[in-house]
């Protein structure tokens, strides 16, 4: 049961903040169109969009005070091949409008076509690519 | 102000919880998206916790007129499964079980303070901009 509990807690915590978030502003928590419009969209909705980007830092630099092991893992990956995934992941999210946040859970928690379709396709993809590194043993 | 404030505050929980359930160690994702080989599914209670939560508040508060800080809801309008819905979420899930970064994880550890989260985002926030170019998205 150990290994589940921290999942499941984080979970609890992740879905508590977005739902705070869609009481309170109304939006939906969003981690890809939030990034997105904060860097390249005209400045209205700069200052919330900034302040939920800035409470993400601090809270990985309060995570880091808690216990340094929340932010150590990290992969056997050149530089390039993690560069390319952020491009893939940016090129993608903004495509499809939304990421494992905004269609994952609030999207799915609505019960939206568009996100359940979004988050099957891409799990999909993401175990096919983890199989396929694994199988052929490149990047 | 107070909507300023009240993101900030949950951006602060958003990335504690990312934390906590472990999407911050790209190790545990990509364990998680091995299905075929050494699958550990316990990430799995992540996406169970969030929607626990989020599913009943947001069914409770459809009854609402407005949120609590907004005159208006903002509920995303776009409907049907476009071609950009499908291709981009494919090229998304590429880039997540290439690297094991998803995008909040991904902000949350700039704060390892190590190369690959920042040029994770770096790469990313191009992304969206080469994105708003294409003809089709």
């Amino acid at each position: 049961m150990e290994p589940l509990i921290r999942p499941l807690l984080g979970g609890l915590m992740i879905g508590f903040a977005a739902a705070l978030f869609w009481i309170l502003n109304g939006r939906v928590a969003g981690v890809s169109g939030i990034l997105d419009k904060l860097t390249w969209d005209r400045p209205e909705g700069r200052g919330w969009r900034a302040s939920f980007v800035g409470g993400l830092l601090v809270g990985g630099l309060l995570l880091r005070l808690f216990d340094p092991a929340f932010l150590e893992g990290h992969l056997q990956k050149t530089i390039w091949v993690v560069a390319l995934a952020g491009l893939l992941v940016g090129v993608g999210t903004a495509m499809a409008r939304g990421c494992t946040s905004g269609h994952g859970i609030c999207g799915v928690g609505r019960l939206s076509k568009r996100s359940l379709v979004a988050t099957m396709v891409f799990i999909a993809a993401g175990v096919l690519t983890v199989a396929l590194i694994s199988r052929v043993g490149v990047l | 102000m107070r909507l300023a404030l009240s993101a900030f505050l949950v951006g602060l929980i958003f990335a504690l919880g990312l934390g906590v359930s472990g999407m911050t160690d790209p190790r545990k994702v990509i364990g998680f998206l091995d299905v075929f080989g050494a699958w550990d599914p316990s990430l799995l209670m992540v996406m169970i916790g969030a929607l626990a939560v989020y599913v009943p508040v947001y069914h409770f508060t459809r009854a609402w007129r407005t949120p609590v800080l907004e005159s208006q809801w903002h509920k995303p309008e776009a409907t049907g499964i476009t071609r950009g819905l499908v291709v981009g979420s494919l090229l998304f899930g590429i880039g997540w079980g290439l690297a094991g970064y998803c995008p909040g994880p991904a902000v949350v550890s700039l704060m390892k303070f190590t190369g690959q989260p920042l040029a994770f985002v770096l790469a990313m926030l191009l992304g969206f901009f080469v994105a708003r170019r294409l003809p089709w998205s």
